[in-house]
């Protein structure tokens, strides 16, 4: 018995949510009274995978094939079932995002094990086996009872505060016996937006909306979220005009982010577009028109002028900045 | 290799899911969504993206058949009908109902077993239950290739070209058929039915299969709404510094 975790790295340094998702799998095995297994595809040191064993792994199974640097939904689950099946695995976690999501749901229909996709809570093994999850756009939060032996659960990226304790993970070589197939998609190019903080993975959003009047003006948005380390948005009809790209469109038709931080400037606030934002933990919105829906989804508001407001929210982190 | 253009067959997995402007309520001490005065709707990733892409491709001659397959009671019906208006040859209606990931795939599985098709189409997830799982169980259980979060599709011979979503990019991938692709904004241009298709849909084939046996792996047991906003701190547009003060030691996002 063991409690399976995918390890995501990037050439092997594990991001924040990779630690936290060690860290969650750690505590589902301590609840049933388990070990915790470590699954790093592709390569990284022994010093790094070691390292997990600080969120809780006691072990971890390294695939140490270069084909699996990148991501394949085929190898990976294969390599995934192979690590639970060896380690009889009961649960096996992965994160709520494009890796976990073309991996995870493999790796449930191959095990016949019921699935939770987005987790936001640990199970409750009290009644069971229940996940609660976000349903609805995150309008509502719905409990799955998952009645498999084996679970699957994809878990919800910046849910949990992750922390460090002692502790070194073992690490051991796992062979997968992949075929041709397994790596019939081919890559043929990758473009990764560089210098930027990606959307997805960002802890603290600026966002702009058609209250920016126009692209000549994102100038002051990409100051302010120089100043705070964040990552830009917009919203639908920005990026449909072309003001900004389509990857940086959040909201029910574009991408889900849950940030601790959302700053939403010149956005209406219409339903589709909180969708996509509804999950932040603090939500800051700045609009000229009082009665703008977005303020009834806000923690704190600030009504006027946007291009006279934010650079002086700049000015202001730039000063907080200096005295921290 | 064999040459299969010509003779593609795309199944595209249609949901039927609530209005998006919909009210959420739950019923039966919060164990029920309360579908009372709820519009159903295509769920808009198969709309505007999966279902646009399979009549682009039989109109440009690659491929020859458009089925459409849902798993529902006979409730989705007009949904399905709504989707036959736009396009497609046939829609397959499986007769049972779940919100069980595992279980819809399932069903599909069982179906699509035996009908050979090269491409399964699916939306990147239900607006609804937002799982996104279908598609990669789906995949599992043919044996097919999976590709997640298409942004563009292309078929040039036995051979498709996908740009797709990854962590802070966009990748270009190729594969051979039979592969499911889940589909996302920028596949295709969301289209209106007219009125021809609206009458031609009438006529259309839909067929109803009677479900597979398959037992559920996981049940919603109870709903709950997230706490309500305490309601917005206003802060004057003079004062950004109370602002950022609040960020740091109130929220404790900075
Ligand atoms: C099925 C469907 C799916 C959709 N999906 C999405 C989606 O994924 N994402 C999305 O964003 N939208 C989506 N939409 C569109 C959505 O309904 C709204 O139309 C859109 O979000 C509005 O964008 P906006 O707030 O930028 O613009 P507007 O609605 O035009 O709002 C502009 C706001 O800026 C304020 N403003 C104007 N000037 C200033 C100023 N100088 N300073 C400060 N504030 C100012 C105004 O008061 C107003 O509140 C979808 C719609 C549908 C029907
Ligand atoms: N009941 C259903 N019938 C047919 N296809 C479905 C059904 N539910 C989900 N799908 C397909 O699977 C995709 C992902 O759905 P989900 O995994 O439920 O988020 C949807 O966009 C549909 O294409």
């Amino acid at each position: 018995m063991s409690v399976i975790v995918l390890a995501e790295h990037t050439q092997g340094v594990f991001k924040k949510k990779t630690l936290e998702l060690v860290q969650y799998a750690a505590g589902i095995a301590q609840s049933m009274g388990t070990t915790t297994t470590a699954v790093v595809l592709g390569d990284a040191t022994d010093a790094e995978m070691q390292g997990l064993g600080q969120y809780g792994a006691n072990k971890v199974l390294q695939v140490a094939d270069s084909r699996l640097d990148t991501l394949n939904a085929r190898a990976y689950s294969k390599a995934l079932i192979a690590a639970a099946q060896k380690e009889g695995a009961k649960v096996v976690v992965a994160p709520h995002d494009v890796t976990g999501k073309a991996v995870a749901p493999r790796v449930a229909a191959a095990l016949k094990a019921g699935m939770v996709a987005g987790a936001v809570s640990a199970p409750d093994l009290s009644k069971g086996f229940v996940v609660k999850k976000n349903v609805f756009a995150g309008k509502a939060f719905a409990f799955v009872n998952v009645t498999s032996d084996v679970k699957v659960i994809t878990l919800m990226p910046n849910t949990f505060q992750v922390k460090a304790g002692a502790g070194s993970a073992s690490v051991e070589k796992l062979d997968v016996a992949f075929e041709d197939k397994d790596f019939s998609v081919k890559v043929k190019a990758v473009n990764k937006v560089t210098g930027e903080v990606p959307l997805s993975e960002a802890e603290l959003v600026v966002s702009g909306g058609r209250g920016m009047k126009g692209p000549e003006n994102w100038g002051i948005l990409e100051d302010l979220a120089h100043e705070l380390g964040a990552a830009l948005a917009c919203s639908r009809p920005v990026a449909d005009s072309h003001w900004r790209p389509h990857h940086e469109h959040v909201g029910q038709t574009g991408g889900t982010i849950r940030p601790n931080l959302y700053i939403a400037v010149g956005i209406s606030g219409a339903i589709q577009h909180l969708a996509g934002v509804n999950g932040s933990k603090t939500i800051v919105v700045i609009n000229k028109d009082p009665e703008a829906p977005f303020f009834k989804a806000a923690d704190y508001g600030v009504v006027g002028d946007a291009l006279e407001i934010v650079p002086k929210l700049t000015e202001a982190v730039k000063k907080f900045k200096a005295n921290h | 290799m064999k040459q299969i253009s010509l003779l593609m067959k795309i199944l595209v997995c249609i949901s039927q899911v609530p209005d998006t402007t919909t009210k959420i309520a739950f019923s039966d001490n919060n164990t029920t969504f309360n579908t009372q005065g709820v519009t159903m709707i295509i769920n808009p990733y198969d709309e505007w993206y999966s279902l646009v892409r399979a009549l682009e491709l039989t109109e440009a001659g690659t491929a020859a058949t458009v089925n459409l397959v849902t798993v529902g009671k006979a409730d989705a019906e007009p949904v399905i009908r709504k989707a036959l208006a736009l396009g497609g040859d046939e829609a397959i209606r499986i007769d049972t109902d779940s919100n069980d990931p595992y279980v819809v795939a399932a069903q599909i599985a069982a179906y699509a077993k035996s009908e050979n098709y090269d491409l399964v189409l699916c939306g990147k997830e239900s607006i609804d239950y937002n799982n996104g799982v279908v598609g990669g169980m789906l995949a599992e259980m043919l044996d097919m290739n999976y590709i997640g979060f298409a942004t563009k599709i292309d078929v040039a011979g036995n051979e498709v070209t996908v740009a797709r979503e990854i962590e802070g990019g966009e990748e270009v991938d190729t594969c051979a058929f039979p592969v499911v692709i889940s589909c996302q904004k920028g596949v295709a241009e969301a289209r209106i039915p007219n009125m021809r298709g609206i009458m031609a849909a009438r006529t259309k084939p839909l067929k109803v299969v009677a479900p597979a046996d398959v037992q559920p792996l996981s049940q919603i047991v109870s709903y709950e709404m997230p706490p309500a906003k305490t309601g917005v701190k206003l802060i004057s547009a003079d004062n950004m510094d109370e602002l950022v003060s609040l960020l740091h030691t109130e929220a404790k996002v900075i």
